[in-house]
C-alpha cells in the first residue's frame, strides 16, 4: 500500500477510537470518568494557553535542562570509559549499582539534598537519563572499527579532529539509541518529580486536580502529557533522521 | 626509497608465540611497483602494517628515505581491502578525499581532490556519499583519497579482493595509469599471482609462516601492460608458473600438520 493509504488508515482508526471513547465516556456514570467534551473544554481553558506560562514552560525547561546535561555528560563519560579499559574496569561496579537504583527512589534523598526547587528535578532527570547514554556511548567507542581507526592514523587525523570528524560520527548511532531511551525516562521522571516535589508544572497540575476531584482537569492534564510525549518522540525522530541520514539509509523507506 | 631490514613480527597469545614474518629483507626503488605474494596465511598484511608504521615490528625496521618508520609517515598512504570500513560514510566523496589534506599543507585542497577524483574517473560524483556508489567506485574513492594525499609511497593491501573480476581488471589498469600520472612508488600485497605479475616491476614471493623472502623476481614485461596482450605473452606465462612454483615449494617446506 502507498504511504497515503497507510496515513488514511491511521487517521481513520484514530477517529474511530476517539468516537468510541466519546460514546463510552458520555454514557458512564462513574465520577472518575469525565465526558470527553468536558475534558476537551477543560483542555482548551487550561492549556490554550492559560497555564502554558505557569506550568508547561517550567516543565519543559526542567526536562530540557536535565536531558541536555545528561547528553553532554553521558557522551563525555561514555568516551572516557570506552577509550580506557582501566577506567571502565574501575567504574563498572559503580555504574552497575547507580543505574540499578529505581529512578523514583532518588527523589526523597534529592529533596533533602536540594529542597523542592527546580534544581532537584533537573538533577534527578539528568542523573537518571545519564546511564543509557553512558553505556551506549562507551559500547560504541569500544566497537569502533579497526580499519577505520587505521585509516585515520595513516592520514594523520588525530587529536580533536579525530574525535570530531571520525569517532563522534561513528558512535553517533549508538549515542542516539541511548538518547531515545533517556527521552522516555526524562518524561517519566519529570511527571513523577513534579507530583512529589513541586509547586508548579504539568505533573503538579494533574496531581492537584486529582486531590481536588477536578476530574475534567485531571484528564486534560493526562491528555496534554500524552500529546507532549508523542510530539517529543516525533521531533526526536526527525532530528535523528537528519543527523544520521548516512546511517538510516537501509531501514528507511 | 623504501628499505625493509631484518623485519620480524611475532604475536603472543598466552604462552603461545606465533611468528608471522621472520627476518625479511628487500628494498623498493623510487617509482618502482613491487608486488608481494605468498600462500594464504603468510604474513602479507602484517608486513604491510609494519611498513606503514601501524604495527611495531618485534625486531628489524623499515626505512623510508633513510628514516626509520615508527608511526605512519606523511609521505605514505594506504589503500585498504575493505573500502566500506575505510571510507567515512558520513562524509561525501569530496570531503572523504579532502579530510586528510587539512594538515598536510596542501595549498589548494579543492583542486587536489578534484584532480585525484578526475584521475580515477569519478568527476561528477563529488557530492555523492560512498554508500550510494558501487563497490568498485568506492574503492576508486579510496584510491583518489590516497593520491590526493600526494604520497611518495602508496601501500595497497589486497585492494581488489572485494570487487568482481571485470571491475578488478579495470582497477588494475587504473592504478597502473595513475602510477605514471602521480609518480608514486607502489607496494601491492595480493594473493593473486596473475595480478602481481601483471602489475609489478618486481615480485617478492613470501614463504608460508614464519614467512621469509623466498625469491625476488624481476618482471621484464613490456610497458604499458595490457590485460589481453600482456597476459598472452609467453614470458607472462613462464613468470606466472615460476611464482606459482615458488609458492608451492614454500608451502611444502614445512611438513603439513
Amino acid at each position: 500500500m502507498s504511504r497515503v493509504r497507510w496515513l488514511g488508515v491511521e487517521v481513520g482508526a484514530t477517529a474511530l477510537i476517539v468516537a468510541l471513547l466519546w460514546l463510552w465516556a458520555d454514557g458512564n456514570e462513574s465520577y472518575a470518568v469525565a465526558p470527553l467534551s468536558d475534558v476537551l473544554s477543560s483542555f482548551r481553558e487550561t492549556w490554550l494557553f492559560a497555564h502554558v506560562g505557569s506550568d508547561v514552560v517550567p516543565s519543559l525547561v526542567r526536562m530540557g535542562l536535565g536531558y541536555a546535561i545528561a547528553i553532554v555528560a553521558g557522551v563525555a563519560i561514555g568516551f572516557a570509559l570506552g577509550l580506557s579499559p582501566v577506567l571502565a574496569a574501575v567504574a563498572a561496579p559503580v555504574v552497575s549499582f547507580l543505574r540499578a537504583i529505581p529512578a523514583a527512589a532518588l527523589l526523597p534523598p534529592a529533596i533533602i539534598l536540594f529542597g523542592i526547587g527546580g534544581g532537584t528535578k533537573v538533577a534527578v532527570i539528568a542523573f537518571v537519563c545519564l546511564w543509557p547514554i553512558v553505556l551506549n556511548t562507551s559500547d560504541g567507542v569500544r566497537e569502533l572499527d579497526s580499519t577505520m581507526l587505521a585509516t585515520a592514523r595513516v592520514y594523520g587525523i588525530r587529536g580533536l579532529e579525530r574525535l570530531r570528524m571520525v569517532m563522534l560520527p561513528a558512535v553517533a548511532p549508538r549515542i542516539f539509541a541511548g538518547m531515545r531511551t533517556s527521552l522516555a525516562i526524562a518524561i517519566l521522571l519529570l511527571v513523577t518529580s513534579e507530583m512529589v516535589a513541586s509547586t508548579d508544572g504539568i505533573g503538579y497540575f494533574v496531581f492537584q486536580a486529582q486531590q481536588q476531584f477536578a476530574v475534567d482537569d485531571m484528564w486534560a492534564g493526562v491528555l496534554l502529557l500524552g500529546l507532549l510525549g508523542f510530539g517529543l518522540n516525533m521531533a526526536f525522530g526527525a532530528v535523528e533522521r537528519r543527523v544520521l541520514r548516512w546511517h538510516v539509509r537501509d531501514g528507511a523507506d | 626509497m623504501l628499505e625493509v631490514v631484518g623485519l620480524s613480527k611475532s604475536y603472543r597469545s598466552g604462552a603461545k608465540v606465533t611468528h608471522a614474518i621472520e627476518r625479511l629483507d628487500f628494498a623498493v626503488e623510487e617509482h618502482e611497483f613491487v608486488g608481494i605474494v605468498g600462500p594464504s596465511g603468510a604474513g602479507k598484511t602484517t608486513l604491510l602494517k609494519c611498513i606503514a608504521g601501524l604495527l611495531e615490528p618485534t625486531s628489524g625496521q623499515t626505512l623510508l628515505r633513510g628514516a626509520v618508520v615508527t608511526a605512519p609517515p606523511p609521505e605514505l598512504a594506504v589503500v585498504f581491502q575493505d573500502y566500506s570500513r575505510s571510507l567515512f560514510p558520513w562524509l561525501t566523496v569530496r570531503r572523504n578525499v579532502e579530510l586528510p589534506l587539512r594538515h598536510k599543507g596542501v595549498a589548494d585542497k579543492g583542486a587536489a581532490a578534484s584532480e585525484a577524483l578526475a584521475a580515477v574517473g569519478l568527476a561528477g560524483f563529488e557530492s555523492h556519499y560512498p554508500w550510494q556508489l558501487s563497490g568498485g567506485m568506492q574503492q576508486r574513492v579510496a584510491i583518489a583519497r590516497a593520491l590526493a594525499y600526494q604520497p611518495k609511497v602508496l601501500l595497497m593491501d589486497e585492494p581488489f579482493a572485494s570487487v568482481d573480476a571485470q571491475t578488478r581488471a579495470e582497477l588494475e589498469d587504473l592504478v597502473l595509469r595513475v602510477r605514471e600520472q602521480f609518480g608514486v612508488t607502489i607496494v601491492l600485497v595480493t594473493h593473486d599471482i596473475d595480478e602481481a605479475v601483471y602489475m609489478s616491476d618486481r615480485v617478492v614471493v613470501l614463504s608460508r609462516p614464519p614467512s621469509t623472502v623466498r625469491e625476488i623476481l624481476p618482471v621484464e614485461l613490456p610497458l604499458p601492460r595490457d590485460q589481453i596482450e600482456t597476459k598472452a605473452l609467453p614470458a607472462f606465462a613462464s613468470l606466472r608458473a615460476r611464482v606459482y612454483e615458488e609458492i608451492m615449494q614454500g608451502q611444502a617446506k614445512a611438513p603439513a600438520a
